[in-house]
């Protein structure tokens, strides 16, 4: 077994020596008899490295993962190619082993990386104001949520419905928390509809939540819904995917207060989910509201440029239960991977990868709309990801699971199934293009839709004669 | 180990001379962008070029290219490497903060985080082809049920904090189940920052609860706040003192009386595993901190994760998806599989939960970390780790205790400590002029990190020391030596600590004009 301590049994009773006690067991004595747990914990053996890399290796094995398939897997996190350059610096001991930088003089490295990333967000979403990341994107969108109240004083907050179920869901859950009520406003046209919104947003509104692309993977026209929302002093919260910041007008010219989202497509691996970043921009009149570290300029003693965590009086350690956030530990070094991989992409080549996205993903909502079968839900615009209806080839109603299930064994995952979170499209799939997925991989997911729409067995049992339902904003 | 630092000699005690590190201003990578230079290249287009405004309308596009850095591969990998130089980490030498835990973090799992299965998959996969995950979460589910004592896991928590509020919203929903509106939170004096950080943000009062001369929760003070309204005590034992609280029982059992939840902020948990589990103490939920108990590095400022246990009455309430395990015996109508197989799910199906609290199912690529980790410790592993821990601990402050920072910077309760202790820089300061802070500052100078500074709030002039379990001993006699070192420095001339750190990258920061004016990004020539 693999222990990592370093003292050997005469060190103990030198130590044990020096501390004058008789045994271990005597430094546990505060701990009341009746409350020690008098038995081996009830865990397997400690294992020898190899056995655990084999064992976590067998583990691995069983996953299907996207360097064994052709995925179209998307809704919110993508397998966008992470660069070695970002394997090879973020794995450095450097960054990978110190913690908050609470000693600046010891912890440049980080707090330059932790100022180059806000930068760099700052410049992608057009807010003057970033902070060094927090855990993730819908929590994330819960803080804006948090700030927002804070900032008004209102305590009603009107979501999109394509704003992402989970950032929808965890703003309900800290609502309990923040005495708030999420208002839900529909889409049409697989956009937010802007006259519910109109309708939904109040003098008692603290925010609007718009996200871009919103969940359907449709361009949101953010400007006039923000306009919609300044009227009665609302917030504008935007939710953005930043690889699509590449191309898209940016949130704070079209009248955001914040712009959050997740970072996960910036350098992060999929990792089932996480640890990826959340990121937080907000204008200059929040800067005292922001959540979490934020990296500023600072000047030594003897005059040298530096950099220290600022405007700590904001945070827990420092303010306690007047805090603006509770966060302590976030995703440092998954923000690290963020401003490396921008570096590395460049001002050029990551507009080169966004024009790449929207084209491909053009070409991909064009290809798959001519299978029979597969019908693009709206005609929105898209960047990098669209959602299809799915139909059996000769018209009937297919079960999704079904579908996804031979697309599968075929070595496509053809996408995600929305029914979980939006009833209303039980039998659509939301497919995402990266530029990992080339044209061959796109006309590959065609042909096997093709194929597996029309067997039998994808037709949903009882309801094969079911008329198909009305287009959608056609 | 040398300790007096890495040059082998006692550091400089004045800046006289600038270190070549020092001279090496900071540039960002935003000064070290030449037009037209690049590093990452792309896939050829394939698919036709339309014009992006044939594909979105113009009035939805970027007028003008985000202004990143241009720069090559080699000078990013310069750049990043230069500035990597510039942090202390635990790689390098000692890092004894209080309540950080920075113990060694394993490489073999970095190795299994990043394998394939692991690091590139989606977490929209379908359940049936993430098997290996979600059996890989329930395991960890089940060995840290095992080390907390109670019986159910949620492991979605991004980090500690989170973790926290995942608690308080599970006490409110708790509570309301039960046509009940508390509206207090206890919390001790020693408390983290994030508590009462957390209990605002899950709207409730906090309560503080004062300290007894030996340390521990003042008993009357308690009793007289816990009450009807008391909604849930937040408590970590050992407390962040780095004792534990001998009346832990009775404290339990004064809040479950009143009617509130028990949180055990599982900051603390290395100093216990095997040996006490906050179940038994008499708590309700309980938060990991996976990033220091269980290894995984923590990154400059994570990423972390904070699971949570609980206990029975809590359960109903646990965050959605949960990972569940299917027998083979369970129906296939019920969920189950019906092929005879166990089958790992995730299961959305729970009326009375709180609801999700963030995306996906968690911080995973922690949780494959961690579980490597607990493999390769073993039962037996942890509880020799937590042993190791506290002996570390007891031994450098028995090493402390002797000489000049027994005399001015003494054990803030002077008790033998559990996995890390307290000093109180006091008399440094009245004696010698010299604050906790110069200390921290001159330990720089020596290669050391310094403890964590001024928390817990109620000792003056406070010194956080957690040694961890990986430190060998010659490490710890050489911390002991560098203290001692820098006292005898203050003995001679105060002005050497007051005006340190001399070697650092940078020298101390105007951290008051840098709040003042905060600048907290670079302005580029051609931002708007």
């Amino acid at each position: 077994m693999s222990r990592y301590t370093s003292n050997t049994g005469p060190d103990r009773d030198a130590m044990l020596e020096a501390i004058g006690a008789r045994s271990i067991e005597e430094l546990f004595e505060d701990i009341p008899e009746d409350l020690r747990l008098g038995r081996p914990l009830d865990l397997p053996d400690g294992r020898s490295e190899t056995e655990v890399y084999d064992r976590l290796s067998e583990l691995a094995s069983r996953n299907a993962h996207a360097e064994g398939e052709v995925s179209f897997l998307g809704a919110g996190m993508y397998d966008h190619y992470v660069p070695a350059v970002v394997d090879a610096l973020t794995s450095r001991s450097e960054f990978l082993t110190p913690y908050t930088p609470y000693q600046p003089e010891v912890s440049q490295g980080g707090l330059q990386a932790m100022f180059e990333f806000q930068t760099a967000m700052s410049e992608l979403t057009g807010l003057p104001v970033s902070n060094a990341a927090l855990y993730e994107g819908p929590s994330a969108v819960a803080s804006a949520a948090y700030l927002a109240i804070g900032a008004t004083g209102r305590k009603k907050l009107v979501a999109s419905r394509g704003l992402h179920p989970h950032s929808r869901e965890t703003m309900v859950t800290y609502s309990a928390g923040f005495g708030s009520e999420v208002v839900e406003v529909g889409l049409e046209g697989g956009i937010t509809d802007a006259a519910a919104l109109a309708e939904a947003v109040d003098e008692e509104t603290a925010a609007i939540f718009i996200q871009q692309p919103n969940f359907l993977g449709s361009v949101e026209e953010v400007e006039a819904l923000a306009a919609v929302a300044k009227e009665k002093g609302a917030q504008v919260i935007v939710a953005c995917d930043p690889v699509a910041l590449s191309v898209l007008k940016s949130p704070g010219e079209c009248g955001a207060d914040v712009a959050v989202g997740e970072g996960q497509p910036l350098g992060n691996r999929l990792d089932y989910g996480g640890p990826s970043f959340g990121f937080f921009c907000a204008t200059q009149e929040h800067i005292r509201r922001m959540p979490g570290r934020i990296a500023g300029e600072a000047t030594d003693v003897d005059g040298r440029r530096g950099f220290a965590l600022t405007l700590q009086t904001r945070e827990q350690h420092i303010r306690r239960e007047k805090a603006t956030h509770n966060i302590c530990t976030a995703q440092a070094l998954n923000a690290l991977a963020g401003i490396i991989h921008l570096s590395w992409l460049g001002k050029r080549g990551f507009v080169e990868l966004g024009e790449l996205l929207v084209r491909r993903t053009a070409y991909a909502r064009e290809r798959l709309g001519a299978v029979v079968g597969v019908e693009p839900l709206h005609d929105a615009p898209v960047v990098r990801e669209f959602a299809v209806r799915l139909r059996a080839s000769g018209g009937g109603r297919v079960d999704t699971a079904t579908v996804l299930r031979l697309c599968a064994e075929r070595g496509f995952a053809a996408g995600y199934p929305l029914g979980r979170d939006y009833p209303e499209y039980e039998d659509c799939v939301l497919v995402a293009v990266t530029e990992r997925r080339s044209r061959r991989d796109i006309d590959g997911l065609a042909d096997v839709l093709s194929e597996v729409l029309s067997m039998e067995e994808v037709e949903m049992r009882g309801q094969a004669q079911a008329p198909v339902p009305e287009q959608v904003a056609s | 180990m040398n300790p007096l630092g890495d040059g082998g000699s006692p550091p400089p005690t004045s800046a006289e001379e600038e270190t070549p590190m020092q001279r090496d201003r900071a540039r960002t990578i935003f000064e070290r962008s030449v037009p037209g230079r690049r590093a990452g290249t792309l896939p050829a287009a394939d698919v036709p070029e339309t014009p992006l405004e044939d594909l979105i309308p113009a009035k939805l596009l970027r007028g003008r290219p985000a202004e990143l850095p241009e720069v090559s591969e080699p000078e990013i990998v310069r750049h990043y490497t230069r500035i990597s130089r510039r942090n202390f980490d635990l790689d390098r030498g000692f890092y004894p903060l209080g309540s950080c835990t920075m113990k060694h973090n394993p490489r073999v799992n970095e190795r299994v985080a990043a394998l394939p299965g692991h690091a590139r998959l989606h977490p929209g996969q379908d359940p049936s082809r993430a098997q290996g995950a979600l059996e890989l979460m329930w395991l960890l589910q089940r060995s840290l049920a095992e080390i907390a004592g109670l019986p159910h896991v949620s492991l979605q928590p991004s980090a500690g904090s989170h973790g926290e509020l995942a608690g308080l919203l599970l006490t409110r929903a708790y509570h309301v189940d039960r046509g009940e509106r508390r509206t207090k939170v206890l919390t001790p004096d020693t408390a983290h920052g994030t508590n009462p950080a957390t209990v605002t943000m899950a709207g409730y009062e906090v309560v503080k609860v004062a300290s007894n001369d030996r340390g521990g929760v003042d008993l009357d003070d308690l009793r007289a706040k816990a009450d009807e309204q008391t909604a849930c005590l937040m408590l970590t034992n050992p407390n962040t003192l780095g004792l534990f609280d001998e009346n832990i029982a009775e404290i339990t059992s004064i809040v479950r009386d009143a009617g509130g939840t028990l949180y055990y902020d599982g900051a603390n948990l290395n100093a216990i595993m095997g040996h006490t589990r906050p179940g038994d103490m008499g708590f309700d939920i309980v938060h990991f901190n996976l990033h220091k108990t269980f290894s995984q590095p923590h990154g400059g400022g994570g990423p972390g994760a904070g699971p949570i246990a609980v206990a029975d009455r809590i359960e109903p309430f646990l965050p959605v998806p949960q990972v569940i395990r299917r027998e083979p015996g369970e129906a296939a109508g019920a969920g189950g599989n019906g092929d005879g197989q166990i089958r790992y799910d995730l299961e959305y199906d729970r009326p009375r939960s709180i609801g999700r609290l963030r995306g996906f199912q968690g911080n995973f690529g922690v949780f494959v970390r961690a579980y490597a980790y607990i493999l390769s410790l073993g039962g037996d592993g942890l509880t020799e780790a937590s042993e190791t821990a506290v002996l570390n601990a007891n031994y450098l402050l028995a090493r402390l205790r002797e000489g000049r920072t027994g005399r001015y910077a003494p054990i803030a309760f002077d008790r033998r400590c559990m996995h890390e202790f307290v000093l109180s820089a006091a008399p440094a300061k009245q004696q010698l002029g010299v604050k906790t802070q110069d200390i921290a500052k001159r330990l720089l100078d020596y290669s050391f990190h310094p403890p964590t500074v001024y928390f817990p709030l109620l000792v003056d002039e406070a010194m956080m020391v957690e040694p961890t379990e990986t430190e060998a001993r010659e490490t710890l006699d050489g911390f002991a030596e560098a203290l001692d070192a820098i006292l005898a420095e203050a003995e001679q001339d105060p002005e050497v600590a007051r005006n340190a750190p001399y070697v650092t990258p940078v020298r101390r920061l105007d951290e008051v004009a840098a709040n003042r004016k905060p600048v907290v990004r670079q302005l580029l020539d051609s931002a708007a």
